[in-house]
């Protein structure tokens, strides 16, 4: 039979369409059979996507993929820019006229995003930056699993600045924590990495989709027509500052440079300095609505392993294990890895005698969790591994197993 | 009798500090005088004008300007500007950049914009070399001269901005300087109205930088020799003089105009109903 030129353009993605879920709102509150990256891009178009900028790059490309099929039909836009510097550019431009904007890539795109994502940090942008991590650094191994770019995430563009970052440890919790980003970009006007497992983006599970309203959607605080004077970061009435978007009638400077409350350069030490604590104060004084983690067998826990990602269904599945062999574990599953809720892990370090870190790094997780436990006679261990392998519930057990730790002994 | 303003005072931002951050003997000024009475004779509301920039001298433009302003990243603008295009098609989109900011570190943005024919102007003021951070040598610095980086003189060759925005696809083309106010005037009015990408390169001076490195003489002699070292098109003979004036001026589809034919094909084959969003609630909810 002989193709049309549309469908062949169209033959990739239609695939993934046909073969995963037509999504559509008669499907919500029902069960899909989908990829992370899949579960991301949906999840996205359900949060109200609607401006994509992206440049291909494995193991994140299914995403930009789908929208490109997706986003025409719904009247949205999807652009391939020329690189990644300028996909971080172009969602930032589209965010200010109001749009919900997204990129997706991995870690060799994430590090050229960085300049740019520090200027929707320094701008107060709204914006979700994907990075399905694989191994580094460089071009590394691009379709293999890593948890490489944790701190990359938290640090990776230059001077002080708070950041948001979510980390899906399941095909469901892709689809929902990004809708939980926009939401959290748009209320707190600020950047939001997603940071994605290879193996999450790749691996097909079932997904419940959720009910409409059971994941709400947020909008941006706008500020009220006709004043007669409109400050774009002044603090009036709360430490985000409503947005106006361009060509609305508030015409306004946006600027990489420190700034006044009007939106203006300075270079006045009291202005920048109260910038610096209004836009950390915003995410510090909301900290029970933007940390978000999971909580296994606590309640009586001895040993708890902290991870995120794939690395915690191992963590989970070995629990469950070294549980049934007596031993008295529990899991804490990060899903938002920063701001790193440090109070959690402070409270944990107080009332359990190990912890166990494994992640796909040579120990980045870590250095967070030894700076927050506080109490020296909690032992805190890892397991790391950066061979491209994921780590498995086995070794998990071994680790736990282990005769070397306090009170294993006997 | 009170002395009636100029036109730009109608423009300039009240509440912004002045004076300017340029330097006496710059041309940037004049650049920016002659785009604001382009833009009013165009006839554009301050609304639907976004004025995006990168950095450098050229950069700061924006900040003293009435209209929607975007003062992005180093050779970043047309990044940001093509966003802001592409998701309000009813903006008028007008980047000012600098030649180390458009060709150099931004040159890749800049081609690509040409190619897609982005529906943005594309003011590059020239003035050879890296003015803000103390006059290094940029892309269109002339073979020999002095910088700041090149204190034995410039070894590569310089780039001729127009040449490439022609051969890589704009709408519109062209060079004035700021000597010949009138015709960059009319070259800038012509490029905002003009659907795909336009570029107006505007030869200016750096009478604190360039001008002192290289002997150029006092500001009034940098602009002098801009009337002497240029020719309009028609009269260019090879003589080593700059062309100015229109090099392109053509109709080719517009990158936001034909997205609206994709739009429409993929309507068309998906034949899907629009994802409405989940319950959209008040700003202030639970995420």
């Amino acid at each position: 039979m002989q193709e049309t030129t549309t469908e062949i353009r169209f033959a990739s993605p239609k695939r993934y369409i046909e073969e995963s879920l037509i999504f559509k709102k008669s499907q919500l509150g029902e069960v899909g059979f989908l990829s992370g990256n899949e579960a991301c891009a949906y999840g996205a178009l359900a949060a109200g996507l609607s401006f994509y900028a992206g440049y291909p790059i494995t193991p994140s490309t299914e995403i930009a993929e789908i929208l490109s099929y997706r986003m025409p039909a719904l009247g949205r836009v999807f652009i391939q820019m020329e690189d990644e510097i300028a996909s971080m550019g172009a969602i930032i431009g589209a965010s200010l006229t109001g749009r919900k904007s997204m990129t997706a890539t991995s870690g060799p795109g994430f590090s050229l995003m960085q300049e740019n994502l520090g200027y929707a940090c320094i701008a107060e942008v709204p914006c979700v930056v994907v990075n399905v991590q694989r191994g580094g650094p460089s071009t590394g191994s691009p379709t293999s699993p890593a948890q490489g770019d944790l701190m990359q995430a938290r640090w990776g563009t230059h001077g002080d600045h708070p950041i948001i970052a979510l980390y899906p440890a399941s095909v469901q919790e892709a689809f929902e924590l990004t809708m939980v980003a926009f939401n959290l970009a748009e209320k707190y006007r600020t950047p939001v990495v997603f940071l994605m497992d290879e193996v999450i983006g790749h691996m097909r599970e079932k997904v419940v989709f959720p009910k409409e309203g059971q994941i709400p959607v947020l909008e941006r605080r706008k500020p009220p027509k006709g004043l007669e004077r409109f400050q774009p970061f002044a603090e009036d009435g709360g430490l985000v500052p409503p947005m106006a978007a361009f060509g609305e009638g508030y015409r306004y400077h946006v600027t990489g440079l420190h700034h006044d409350p009007a939106g203006y350069p300075t270079l006045r030490p009291d202005e920048i300095n109260r910038w610096f604590e209004r836009v950390f104060a915003k995410i510090e004084q909301n900290l029970d609505e933007i940390l978000l983690y999971r909580e296994e067998d606590l309640e009586d826990a001895e040993t708890v392993v902290v991870s995120c990602g794939i690395t915690a269904r191992s963590a989970r599945a070995a629990a469950r294990s070294a549980r049934a062999r007596g031993q008295k574990v529990g899991t804490l599953t990060l899903q938002t890895i920063w701001p790193f809720p440090e109070k959690v892990l402070r409270q944990l370090g107080s009332r359990v005698r190990r912890i166990l870190v494994p992640e796909l790094n040579r120990g980045q997780l870590i250095l967070e969790i030894q700076r927050c436990v506080r109490n020296p006679e909690v032992e805190i261990r890892g397991i790391n591994r950066l061979d491209g392998g994921v780590i498995t519930p086995a070794q998990i057990l071994e680790k736990l197993e282990e005769r070397s730790w306090p009170g294993n002994s006997h | 009798m009170a002395r009636k303003l100029p036109l730009i005072h109608r423009y300039l931002r009240k509440d912004k500090k002045f004076p300017t951050v340029w330097c006496p003997g710059c041309g940037i000024g004049v650049v920016l005088g002659s785009l604001i009475r382009a833009i009013h004779n165009s006839g554009l509301s301050k609304d639907d004008v976004v004025l995006v920039s990168g950095i450098g001298c050229t950069g700061r433009m924006p900040v003293y300007v009435d209209f929607n302003t975007l003062h992005t990243t180093h050779g970043r603008a047309l990044t940001f500007a093509s966003g802001v295009r592409l998701a309000n098609p009813k903006l008028k989109v007008i980047t000012v950049m600098g030649d180390g900011d458009a060709i150099a570190i931004g040159g890749n943005h800049f081609i690509h914009a040409c190619r897609r024919n982005i529906e943005i102007t594309a003011i590059v003021v020239n003035n050879f070399i890296y003015g803000m951070t103390g006059g290094q040598f940029s892309p269109t610095t002339p073979t020999g001269d002095i910088s700041a980086t090149s204190p034995f003189g410039n070894i590569a060759q310089s780039v001729d901005i127009c040449e490439l925005a022609r051969d890589c696809g704009a709408s519109y083309v062209a060079r004035s300087t700021i000597y010949h106010v009138n015709e960059m005037e009319k070259q800038i009015a012509r490029a905002v109205t003009t659907s795909g990408f336009s570029v107006v390169e505007v030869l200016s001076t750096c009478y604190s930088r360039y001008g002192k490195l290289n002997q150029k003489g006092s500001p009034r002699e940098m602009f002098r020799a801009l009337k002497d070292q240029t020719v309009p098109i028609a009269k260019a003979d090879g003589d080593g003089r700059i062309s100015r004036g229109v090099f392109i001026d053509r109709a080719e589809a517009a990158y936001s105009d034909t997205y609206q034919t994709i739009v429409a094909k993929a309507r068309e084959h998906d034949g899907g109903e629009p994802l409405p969003l989940l319950n959209p609630t008040r700003p202030g909810g639970t995420p």
